[in-house]
């Protein structure tokens, strides 16, 4: 399991493996965003934790065709169906290679956007906390859409469909964190609520992802 | 001599004929019965004037969209423990009829709610899970849609019905989190002391048995037409071999 996920990072940040894309395309959603509601300080400090917590989604969405398609086209996904690691174990190990190539980098990079988009300073603290609890979910619910898409010939976009629906309560807990966070109310509850999500994810979701791999291949 | 026994394709073809056209014929009473004594019989309420009659399009149809979901459970569920392809069929066909039941539900509560809350739509925690209801009911569809190879599909969809109930459970309490709504809680329930008064009640009950029967009969033709379909595609097949 480890030698999957190392050989899953590894590929990942050599050459053409796509690490930092999602973290520009973050960069870019967060930066476009003053250019469509104007600049006003109080307003981007109003929409800011839902901003921020809505571009890392879509920088997760991004890289999640990846997860799957270039195993499944060169037939190392076969192989690893085949060795006597099971199936749930490679999903969570794919899941987690994305966190760490998207999920963590956008976590560490969140506060200093925050600042672009002038967050109230109560709010940093809890914009990490959040992020680090909630992008696992985004990850694992993600495998489970990529491994349904597998052998679909460019199922980019049915993939998005299919995820997004998926995403809504990861957002929902995220983002009022966040927003209580910032007006200086007591946030508990959210970030209890979506680190049970993510838990459940985790916990669940591999054995459905590793079923639908074994119909993928079969 | 088992229930599974009607779920062989050629039995529940026969069994669905006469079937069918009855339960068309009930649906259509039903519904004519009930909607015109809902609109022309009833007393206007005396807050809400005569749009309160819409409730007996609105409350049917968001029960049957809820409703045509958990039939899709199940019929997954089916296909997956038994393997039975009508089974898998059904599931196919019922998505559609409930994007259709979201659909209605949603545009009717719209139009109650203009003049109601001033608004067409609210982010209320009962709307908003009925908009994602139906982004569900939408990805389901294109799964259905984007795999060649039936049996496949029909795995992949039963697996993405099954998550995508409990996330659909998971974000309507979310939203509940979120927001709290304009929506008024539910307004009829069989245990509930303070349903609404018997002149609406019972219209609308009739009108609620022409949804339901509604729903049966078009997913039983659309399951017809499917197996016809697959029917003549093993057909093709068999005559580009020959």
């Amino acid at each position: 399991m480890i030698a999957l996920l190392l050989r899953d990072l590894r590929l990942a940040f050599r050459a053409g493996g796509g690490f930092g894309l999602g973290l520009a395309f973050f960069l870019i959603v967060v930066v476009l965003v003053p250019f469509g509601v104007g600049p006003e300080t109080e307003l981007l400090s109003r929409i800011a934790p839902g901003i921020l917590w809505v571009a890392s989604l879509l920088a997760a969405l991004l890289s999640l065709d990846r997860i799957f398609a270039l195993d499944f086209e060169d037939g190392s996904l076969s192989l690893l169906a085949t060795s006597p690691l099971p199936m749930e174990g490679a999903a969570m190990m794919k899941a987690l290679a994305h966190w760490i190539t998207t999920g963590l980098p956008l976590t560490l990079a969140a506060p200093a956007l925050g600042f672009l988009l002038s967050l109230a300073p109560e709010a940093y603290a809890y914009l990490l906390v959040s992020l680090l609890l909630g992008t696992p979910a985004l990850s694992m619910i993600g495998t489970f859409g990529a491994a349904l898409t597998v052998g679909i010939r460019r199922g980019g976009l049915l993939l998005s469909l299919l995820v997004l629906p998926l995403y809504v309560p990861t957002l929902i807990f995220g983002a009022e964190a966040v927003r209580r966070g910032a007006d200086g109310l007591d946030p508990t509850g959210a970030l209890m609520l979506m680190a049970g999500i993510t838990a459940g994810c985790f916990a669940l979701l591999p054995f459905a992802t590793a079923a639908v791999l074994r119909i993928n291949l079969r | 001599m088992s229930m599974w026994e009607y779920a062989n394709p050629r039995r529940f073809m026969g069994w669905t004929r006469p079937v069918l056209p009855w339960s068309f014929a009930l649906a259509g009473l039903c519904l004519t019965v009930g909607l015109i004594w809902g609109f022309f019989f009833t007393p206007d309420d005396f807050r809400q004037g005569s749009t309160v009659k819409i409730i007996y399009l609105h409350v049917p149809a968001a029960l049957m969209a809820i409703n045509a979901w958990i039939m899709m459970l199940v019929a997954s569920l089916i296909w997956v423990i038994r393997r039975h392809h009508v089974s898998a069929l059904a599931a196919r066909a019922a998505a559609p009829v409930g994007v259709v039941f979201t659909l209605i539900a949603l545009f009717t509560g719209g139009i109650w709610g203009q003049p109601m809350w001033g608004t067409y739509w609210a982010w209320d925690p009962r709307l908003t899970s009925f908009l994602i209801l139906f982004l569900f009911y939408l990805g389901y569809i294109a799964l259905w849609e984007a795999i060649e190879d039936p049996d496949t599909a029909a795995d992949l969809t039963s697996v993405l019905c099954m998550v995508g109930s409990v996330f659909a459970i998971l974000s309507r309490y979310a939203v509940l989190f979120w927001n709290q709504g304009l929506h008024q809680g539910a307004s009829l329930s069989l245990d509930k002391e303070e349903n609404i008064s018997d002149v609406f009640w019972f219209p609308l009950l009739v009108c609620i048995a022409g949804f339901v029967l509604l729903f049966i009969a078009l997913v039983l033709m659309r399951t017809r037409t499917e197996i016809r379909a697959r029917r003549i595609r093993a057909l093709q097949a068999r005559a580009r071999r020959a």
